[in-house]
């Protein structure tokens, strides 16, 4: 397995970026390849860990160590091979991923941990180049439909599942191209959109129909869906969080997904920039420190806008771990992400009370107050209260909300009679099922705002139930037992 | 009277061993002098044998002598005809009046049955006022039987009668059902010996049999016995010596030697006995001994026409098989004989007897000590200890001993000593041995190759590899190192993965067996290093009858290497050779037809076989090939059991040998259970493929696949090799059949069925469940779910944790909820932590997870007793500082020592600055000093920094192995530590060469407690079946506290297939231990401490109700301090910085004694709050109440049901005062030892350091002297001792076992005289000698003058041995030197480092496994015979001038301190000499000085710089 002394004899290595000069002047991926020889290495750094907590951490429970280990053998059909069997979209995983197996490495205790993602997405991309990856269609055909609302990650890998153990799969999409945040909440520059296309097109001629353009209980009638013998809901968590401040109503403040979708499509040639949602010369403040964010920052800056600033309500994280987030755990430590390194400002423990607004009622600037955490009793959280004094102004023209969803939206769930559970996601028993019994939903429909990764796990033991509930029995893999608790 | 079997007490695991001997008249000379000769002979042995807990009471001594005619001639009130025209027979009967008459109608009748004729019988008086109270509860009414002939009949006749009225007598009481039919039993029945044994200790034997003392009762001869059973309830007639031979040491092989025995028995036709054969059988009673069942054996060949000698040299052969200076026509008898009958296994000492010649054999590794002594006035005294009688030495005629494999004989008629090779010659020379081998025996290699084929296998590859189970990790992690090096895969720390029968996954039926090994009672052995005693050919083909001395005996098939190729198999399986026939059975059933299908098919196998061996087949071929989806494999070892099973029930089991041809077997484990299971040959075909698969696609680096097959097969068969010496077994031949396993989770009546005779002992599943298994991966091979993206095999996760696979105790999941908890202090995460691992009613794991306790009767917490007292009883692993690194280990020290607690050193030894503490507080001292094989670093200081000494007899991830420490982790310091060499790899044997027996552990915890009074003596035992009787042995030996340990436990490196499948969980072997304990009444003088895998507050509170007062805990602190399982501790690459000796890895460490000690108070904690929920105040009140305990009945699993935990639970019906745990220490009877006398005079010695020199006079019960004196010694001065020779004792006579041990420097110890084994034990500094009395007239080199095992593990010191020593001479020296005059086999095994000097032969297999130190051998006249030497590690070389000045000087000192003449001739012509020597240079160590060298001289450069 690796290579014994590996991890002793090479460093991690990086792909090298394009220029940030330069990248930020289109919204391409901006990494390079790493020469086969460097990634076998890479591979080579595996320990074939007794217990690997990657394999832990990650949600798909992906073959890590094994796949690591054909790569540093070379052989990268059996390493997409082993790939494969756990996730149906490494294409996805090894580009957006913020690689919980990567914090769960062990060789991360000691040193830069394996580079796990970088792996993944080689691997895929190889197998892409060499035509490895083909349409599979099954054998057979059960002769049951079901169908998938929502064609993001969860959707998208219930779709494939559910169509590999044969059963006949449409899958609903309300957006014009399917992908679902993939497609338009992730800008181009972190995954370019033919490399859905391409999948998709895989998919496709696997047999599973995608319908776009379709809103299901809103452009196709909620009653349509009884013709399937299951449903499988994944239409994600998108009821964004507003901030119910004054001056909310200013023109400049709009939402960070609105901003990036209306961005992507443009991107993809299907609209022009309009003013309203364009950055460029502007002062942007972005408000919410996550990914979400980051995205908004960095397409921020590819608009060309003046100013990019960044706030965040939560204390600036450690660079490492702390003792409360103790290795393997997730770390929530400060993470700088390309487009961070593309120019932001930014601040913490910062909270927006008030925006500016001119005559027009355009915004013109906002008001801060510092924040201060306070430490509760143990087991409470910490407390937040505000520094008096702490006043600020920021000028700026357009802030963009990233202060993530609260759930999935509701219309749905109420045509179809579905109880929502206490954080008002749909409520699914351990087998993903909903009080009605051929409907199942997965993906943060289910679980609420998450990972890719996550909505890839749920949609495949999903499918593996819709799978046993229309047959009495499942072939479909599951990843088993063995998540990584949290800490 | 036994103990019935109850709980997990079984009385048949029980052991003995022993102290035996003999005393005869050359000249055939009777006097009555000779029996009380004989019997101070065991009174001098007696530290030997045991006393059960009365105190009194022995486990059993006897003495042999001839029939005493004249005597009984005047006692008798009845005539008696001449001196062997009559048998007298010694008969123990019922003392219930009326079933005493009906044996004695019985026997009676059976007699005149014969023609013969009862002259009468005698009363023998005996005074019971001598026995002990158990004695004296079992005591049978002892009678003589004179018995006469009727017609003149041969002798030969008349013994034969004799035998078959007694045999046929026998098997009726037995059948009788009377309640004392027990009672019965013929000590002995004999025209010319008779046998006054019973329950009694040495020096009661005249005292209970007044005939011994009446002067006309003469003989000349005696052969003396007295055993030492493990347990206390040893009975009358297992006392010894048996009819013709007594025995020391233990049959290891007995189960598959009497399973063959049985199968013999079919084929069994004599002339002698005629008709009514069938009457005398079975040849071996049920319930006996292993030394009992030999003597019936013996017995029995005894009317073939094979002479005494001949038919031993028939049951416990020398080694021939790899010896190439044996002579061709005694190869020929041995290889003959070895198609005839497998070999009794010893170790075995044996003195054997006849009337005529008596006579002693010790069986091929030489494992128990034989001394013997010529006195010019005509006797001949053989016993296990030289100096038992007192002979002056001008008498001495000749001090001999006997070697392994080699016999002797006195001949009393002609009146001498007939020798090993004179004997033997004449024995083998009788007949045409080679000649009847050359036309008969057929090597494989040489049966002709037909061209017919195997056909391909229709159903695709992937599927069949499904179908049988096969991962990815098989092949990646089992096979491929097997393939391409040869080389059994190693893995490290403990297993952690459900029991078979708890597993939800499909599992092999392989791993519901477990394999058993050696501890206490037999030793293991290195098949390794001592290569040259063990075999793994086989003959198979059809048995003839025992009887018949005939050339077809040996047409049989024979086969180097039982584990053979496709090819190989072809050849079997179309061979058209006269004599041989073979027919392929197939064992695959109707998989529609489920489990009827299965029982059916195995019925009709067994009909196919009947008929075919009706037809003249003798080679069976049980074949699973061909399966398809109608067709499902039975599992091979159920076929292969059955088959040889119920053959033997259809009398054709000798006709035919079993060849297995399956894509079942690919770790050691399965080809040994098939082995074990009766198979003769094994074809892995499915391994076959895949090999051939993997070189193809270049995944191994072995270009020729018949290479990479040849390369498994050779594997596999040093992993049986291995599993057999766990056991102690050397050969194949002999495990075949022997069913050493133990199962667990097999219910009895299944096991009864398929495997019989196997202990399982919580029942659990049977073929219902094991055909559901079948079924199971059948459908998933044939109806795989339609998913594209499947892999072929699964990944596997026995070895490596994988989601899917098999659970794992130590999972992400437990092991960062513990890390967490202890970092942060938190208990809320331990409980997190706690509660995985424990809450097991859905994911079942261990034995102890089926538990719920019960009865509940809870107090408050504050009640029960604090967490710092509770924590007194935890203790840290053994885990040598060499596995682990020196920050981890003195973590774990720190740790314990802040709480109370203790550590142990592991047996790597200990730094001298770790004894005292450390300026900041902090005390690095392990408490627990570990003694194990290797004794490295094991000096009288170290033992004397202990508070606990443990002696580790096995260890859980692999009982019954021996280590070894590869040279890249020997780093300079471990290298001082264990006074080795850096950078050279180091052994550890697999036993103690110390401890072959219990009588031996005796002596090792004396030796250890001589060296530290104030220390505990700690014997750590693996779990096994039978560890109850062996932890009683262990209580008896003066043990102060023994720990069970799980095989769970872990390792720093250990070949995968123990790791998994040898010895037992603890909850069996700890419940089992506590029931035998009490039982025997010796629970309350030793403490019981438990551990293996030992994780939570629950576990300790399950293992103290099952009976541990003291618990061990490994891997969870190692986990505390940051340990992430890595499973790399073999490779040194661990990235934690904890199992490895890297000094950039080892900074990674970053573990405290804090994560430690908040993992110990966790543990207690949550003890505490169970205690209180019992209602327990202490933990003492709380050991052995199992009544707490039940099996948790919410337990849903399918194959849990069946499984019944009563057994465990079960408490012996005892007197409710009697405590449950330790309340009283042992007495180690110290105060007779001659070091207190000798201290009493030596103070100006040791406390002024004035030179002193004191003469003692000192005898064989004189044992371990000079070790208190050392230790006293060293708590004054410490590691530096005395100035040299400020010391010096002087003592005449023969010194005891271990004289010198562990003494320390500035002392001189000389005998002149003789010594015993052990002499110089961990000889830590001072000057020995042994010289010949002065008066002696024999010649020193020719005489035996120390006993086995010399030097073992010495650190320091110098040895000086004007005479021969014995087996193993300088085992694992590690620095002394020493100068001898000739020694036995195995000289200068493992030793790393030192100087042996020899100056006369040398035995075979010399520097096995040396990996340092030097030896000089004297060769005089260039004869030294190459053979003899093991060259795995060495060189032989031409002495440099440089090397001849070190050797001269010690061959001066020896003279100097012991007149040798031998080194005087030497020295005289020093000129002449000084080039006739040879020199004994290990490689690696070689390589090794070179390299200090330059490393030294580098650094004086640097530092020349920098000055």
């Amino acid at each position: 397995m690796g290579k014994i002394r590996g991890f002793l004899e090479y460093d991690r290595a990086q792909e090298e970026t394009e220029a940030v000069t330069i990248r930020v002047k289109n919204y391409k991926e901006f990494s390079k390849k790493l020469p086969n020889e460097d990634l076998k290495e890479q591979g080579g750094r595996c320990m074939d860990c007794g217990i690997p907590f990657c394999h832990s951490g990650c949600p798909l429970g992906n073959l890590i160590p094994d796949f690591n280990h054909a790569v540093y053998k070379n052989d990268w059909k059996k390493a997409l091979r082993i790939l494969h069997s756990t996730n149906n979209f490494p294409e996805f995983t090894g580009r957006l991923c913020p690689a919980p197996c990567e914090s769960a490495c062990v060789l991360g205790i000691v040193e830069e941990p394996v580079a796990i993602e970088m792996i993944e997405k080689y691997i895929v991309e190889k197998g892409f180049q060499e035509g490895w990856i083909k349409p599979e269609p099954p054998e057979h055909r059960t002769g049951k439909t079901v169908a998938v609302v929502g064609s993001g990650p969860a959707g998208l890998a219930a779709a494939q599942q559910l169509n590999r153990a044969g059963h006949l799969v449409t899958v609903f999409e309300r957006d014009d191209k399917p992908g679902g945040l993939l497609r338009y909440g992730i800008p181009d520059f972190k995954l370019e959109k033919h490399i859905i296309d391409r999948r998709i097109n895989v998919m496709e001629k696997e047999g599973i129909l995608f319908k776009t353009n379709i809103n299901v209980g809103v452009n196709f009638s909620v009653e349509k869906l009884q013709e399937f013998d299951a449903l499988v809901l994944c239409g994600g968590a998108t009821e964004k969080r507003p901030l119910p401040i004054p001056g909310a109503d200013a023109k400049g403040i709009v939402q960070a997904m609105d901003f990036l979708k209306n961005n992507n499509q443009v991107v993809d040639g299907l609209k022009e920039l309009s003013e309203e949602l364009s950055a460029k010369s502007k002062n942007v403040i972005v408000i919410g420190g996550g990914d979400t964010g980051s995205d908004c920052v960095g397409t921020s800056n590819r608009h060309g806008a003046e100013s990019v600033t960044n706030f965040e309500i939560m204390p600036m994280p450690s660079t490492g771990r702390t003792i409360e987030n103790p290795w393997p755990f997730w770390p929530f430590n400060l993470k700088t992400t390309s487009s961070h390194k593309e120019g932001v400002k930014r601040n913490w423990s910062i909270a927006t009370k008030e925006f500016v607004k001119d005559d027009q009622g355009n915004l013109k600037a906002l008001k801060t107050l510092n924040i201060e955490w306070v430490k509760g009793e143990p087991g409470q959280r910490p407390q937040l209260k505000e520094v008096p004094g702490s006043e600020k102004e920021w000028p700026c023209e357009l802030v963009l909300l990233a202060l993530g969803f609260t759930g999935p939206e509701k219309s749905l769930a109420q045509q179809l009679g579905l109880k929502l559970d206490e954080r008002t996601n749909i409520k699914a028993d351990k087998t993903y099922q909903t009080n009605v019994a051929n409907i199942f939903t997965a993906g943060d429909m289910h679980r609420g705002q998450s990972l890719i990764v996550w909505a890839i796990s749920e949609g495949r033991e999903a499918a593996r139930h819709v799978d046993e509930f229309l047959t009495g029995h499942s072939g479909l893999p599951t990843k088993g037992a063995g998540d990584l608790p949290t800490v | 009277m036994k103990i019935k079997q109850q709980g997990l007490y079984s009385p048949e695991f029980e052991h003995d061993n022993c102290g035996a001997g003999f005393i005869c008249n050359l000249k055939g000379k009777r006097t009555n002098d000779i029996i009380h000769k004989a019997i101070d002979i065991l009174i001098r042995l007696e530290h030997r044998g045991a006393v059960s807990a009365d105190g009194k009471t022995g486990d059993g001594a006897g003495i042999l002598i001839d029939i005493p005619h004249a005597f009984f001639k005047k006692v008798c009130d009845f005539e008696l005809p001449d001196f062997k025209s009559y048998a007298v027979g010694m008969v123990f009967l019922p003392p219930a009046a009326n079933q005493l008459n009906i044996c004695k109608e019985i026997f009676e009748k059976e007699v005149k049955k014969q023609g013969l004729e009862v002259i009468g019988w005698r009363k023998v008086p005996i005074d019971s006022s001598c026995l002990g109270k158990v004695a004296a509860s079992s005591e049978p009414i002892t009678q003589q039987i004179f018995i006469g002939k009727t017609n003149d009949i041969s002798e030969e006749i008349f013994n034969a009668k004799l035998f078959a009225a007694r045999k046929i007598t026998e098997h009726k009481i037995e059948e009788s059902g009377f309640s004392e039919s027990h009672y019965f039993y013929l000590p002995s029945l004999s025209t010319t010996t008779i046998i006054y044994k019973g329950l009694l200790m040495p020096q009661d034997i005249n005292k209970y049999y007044l005939d011994l003392n009446e002067p006309e009762v003469v003989t000349k001869l005696a052969l003396v016995h007295q055993r030492f059973s493990t347990n206390t309830f040893p009975s009358w007639e297992l006392a010894q010596p048996f009819r013709y031979l007594c025995h020391n040491g233990e049959i290891n092989t007995l189960r598959g030697n009497l399973s063959r025995m049985r199968a013999r028995e079919e084929l069994f036709k004599s002339e002698v006995f005629g008709e009514n054969f069938k009457e005398i059988l079975p040849i071996v009673s049920e319930g006996k001994s292993d030394s009992a069942a030999m003597d019936m054996v013996l017995e029995s060949l005894l009317h073939t026409g094979r002479s005494l000698p001949e038919a031993m040299m028939m049951m416990v052969p020398e080694a021939w098989e790899k010896n190439p200076s044996m002579p061709g026509e005694k190869k020929a008898f041995y290889e003959y004989n070895a198609c005839i009958m497998e070999p009794w296994d010893g170790p075995a000492s044996i003195p054997f007897t006849d009337g005529n010649y008596i006579g002693a054999l010790l069986d091929r590794n030489g494992l128990r000590p034989s001394r013997y002594t010529v006195t010019k006035d005509g006797y001949v005294i053989m016993s296990s200890e030289t100096g038992v009688i007192d002979i002056k030495p001008e008498n001495v005629a000749l001090h001999g001993r006997l070697e392994p494999g080699k016999m002797f004989l006195v001949d009393m008629n002609e009146g001498r000593i007939i020798g090993d090779e004179e004997l033997k010659e004449s024995i083998v020379s009788k007949l045409p041995y080679r000649k009847w081998l050359d036309q008969n025996l057929l090597p494989l290699a040489e049966v002709p190759y037909t061209g017919n084929k195997t056909p391909v296998e229709k159903i695709d590859f992937v599927t069949r590899q499904q179908l049988f189970g096969y991962t990815q990790e098989d092949i990646d992690t089992i096979i491929t190192p097997m393939a391409s090096l040869g080389k059994e895969a190693i893995g490290s720390m403990g297993t952690d993965t459900p029991l078979a029968v708890l597993s939800e996954r499909p599992q092999l039926l392989f791993n519901y067996f477990k394999q058993s090994f050696a501890q206490v009672t037999n030793p293991p052995l290195d098949g390794i290093r001592e290569e040259i005693v063990t075999d793994i050919s086989l003959c198979l083909g059809e048995d003839l009858n025992i009887f018949e001395i005939i050339p077809e005996q040996c047409r049989k098939l024979r086969i180097q290497n039982p584990v053979i190729s496709n090819d190989d198999l072809d050849k079997i399986k179309y061979i058209k050779y006269p004599g041989f026939k073979s027919e392929s059975i197939s064992i695959l059933y109707e998989a529609e037809k489920g489990l009827n299908g299965l029982e059916a098919r195995l019925d009709e196998i067994i009909n196919e076989i009947t008929i075919a061996v009706d037809n003249g087949c003798n080679l069976i071929i049980l074949s699973d090939r061909n399966v398809n989806p109608k067709l499902a494999p039975i599992p091979s070892l159920l076929a292969c059991s059955f088959v040889h099973r119920m053959a033997k029930n259809h009398n054709r089991r000798s006709s035919f040998g079993i060849v297995i041809e399956s894509a079942e077997p690919r770790e050691p484990h399965h080809f040994a259970l098939l082995f074990g299971y009766g198979a003769s040959a094994i074809n892995p075909y499915m391994v076959n493929e895949i090999i051939r698969k993997l070189v193809k696609n270049k995944e191994i680096d072995v270009e020729d696949s018949e290479e990479a097959v040849q390369n498994f097969n050779k594997a596999i068969g040093k992993g049986i090799l291995k599993i057999m010496n766990k056991i102690g077994i050397s050969t194949l031949n002999s495990y075949r059949a022997a069913q050493i396993f133990e199962i667990i989770g097999l219910h009895n009546k299944f096991v009864d069925k398929y495997f019989i005779n196997t202990p399982t002992r919580i029942e659990g599943i049977g073929l219902y469940e094991i055909e559901k298994e079948i079924q199971k991966r059948f459908e998933k091979a044939f109806n795989p779910p339609e998913s594209s993206t499947d892999l072929d095999l699964e990944i596997g996760g026995d070895y490596r944790w994988r989601r899917n696979s098999e659970r794992h105790m130590f999972n992400p999941a437990t092991i960062a909820k513990l890390q967490q908890a202890v970092k942060q202090n938190n208990y809320k995460s331990y409980e997190d932590y706690s509660k995985l691992v424990n809450e097991q009613s859905e994911n079942l794991m261990t034995i102890r997870g089926m538990f719920k306790f019960k009865d509940l009767d809870p107090i408050s917490i504050d009640e029960v007793e604090p967490w710092t007292e509770i924590v007194k009883r935890f203790k840290t692993g053994a885990m040598s500082l060499g596995a682990i690194s020196q920050e981890a280990h003195e973590t774990l020290a720190i740790a314990m020592n802040r709480i109370n607690a203790k550590s142990n050193s592991g047996e790597g030894g200990e730094d001298p600055q770790r004894f005292n503490k450390d300026m900041d507080g902090n005390w690095r001292n392990s408490s627990i000093k570990q003694v194990a094989s290797g004794r490295f670093g094991v000096s009288i200081n170290y033992l004397s920094s202990a508070t606990e000494i443990q002696i580790k007899m096995a260890q859980g991830a692999k009982p019954g192995e021996g280590g070894q420490l590869p040279g890249p982790k020997v780093s300079p310091y471990i290298a001082k530590i264990r006074n080795s060499t850096p950078y050279v790899g180091l052994i550890s044997p697999p036993p103690h060469h110390d401890i072959y027996s219990i009588e031996d552990l005796a002596q090792l915890i004396f030796d250890l407690k001589n060296a530290n009074r104030q220390a505990r003596i700690n014997v750590k035992l693996v779990s096994k079946v039978g560890i109850g009787t062996i932890a009683a042995g262990v209580a008896k030996a003066k043990g102060d506290v023994v720990l069970i340990s799980g095989y769970d436990g872990g390792t720093g490196a250990s070949p995968l297939t123990s790791l998994k499948h040898a010895g037992l969980p603890w909850e069996l072997g700890l419940a089992e231990a506590q029931q035998t304990l009490l039982l025997n009444n010796l629970r309350s003088r030793i403490i019981v401490e438990c551990d293996g895998q030992l994780k939570t507050g629950r576990d300790v509170a399950v293992a103290c109700l099952l009976g541990a007062e003291e618990f061990g805990f490994s891997t969870a602190p190692l986990v505390a301090t940051g340990c992430i399982m890595m499973r790399a501790c073999h490779l040194n690459t661990c990235p934690v910085g904890i199992a490895t000796q890297d000094p950039e890895l080892r900074k990674n460490f970053k573990g405290t004694p804090e994560d430690v000690i908040n993992f110990m108070y966790f543990v207690a904690q949550e003890l505490r709050q169970i205690m209180a929920d019992l209602g327990f105040r202490t933990l003492n009140e709380m050991v052995g109440q199992s009544q707490k305990l039940e099996m948790n009945k919410a337990i849903d699993h399918y194959k849990a049901q069946g499984i019944d935990l009563s057994k465990i639970l079960y408490k012996p019906k005892i007197k409710k005062d009697k405590p449950l745990h330790n309340t009283e220490k042992q007495d180690h009877c110290l105060e007779n030892v001659l070091d207190f006398k000798i201290l009493k005079k030596a103070h100006p010695a040791i406390y002024r350091k004035e030179k002193m020199s004191l003469n003692f006079p000192i005898n064989n019960m004189n044992r371990t002297t000079g070790a208190i004196i050392s230790n006293e010694i060293t708590k004054i001065h410490g590691e530096k001792g005395l100035p040299e020779n400020t010391l010096t004792l002087n003592f005449k006579g023969s010194a005891g076992q271990s004289f010198g041990a562990f003494s320390t420097k500035g002392m001189t110890l000389n005998v002149e005289g003789n010594t015993n084994d052990y002499f110089g034990k961990g000889l830590s500094g001072a000057t020995l000698s042994v010289s010949v009395p002065k008066l002696a007239t024999f010649k020193s080199h020719e005489n035996t003058i120390i006993g086995n095992v010399a030097l073992y593990g010495a650190i320091n010191g110098e040895a000086y041995i004007n005479g021969i020593g014995g087996e193993r001479f300088c085992v694992r020296n590690s620095g002394a030197k020493a100068v001898i005059e000739g020694i036995g086999d195995h000289g200068c095994e493992y030793m790393t480092g030192g100087i042996a000097v020899i100056l006369g032969k040398i035995g075979r297999n010399f520097a096995a496994g040396m990996s340092g130190g030097i030896a000089y051998l004297y060769n005089p006249n260039d004869n030294v015979d190459v053979n003899n030497f093991n060259m795995e590690l060495i060189k032989l070389e031409h002495p440099s001038i440089e090397d001849q000045k070190e050797f001269k000087g010690l061959i001066e000192k020896h003279y100097l301190y012991t007149q040798s003449k031998l080194a005087k001739n030497i020295l005289d012509n020093w000129k002449e000499n000084s080039g006739k020597f040879i020199k004994v240079m290990p490689i690696e160590y070689k390589k090794a000085l070179q390299k200090l060298k330059e490393e030294k001289m580098k650094q004086d450069k640097s530092e020349l710089k920098t000055a």
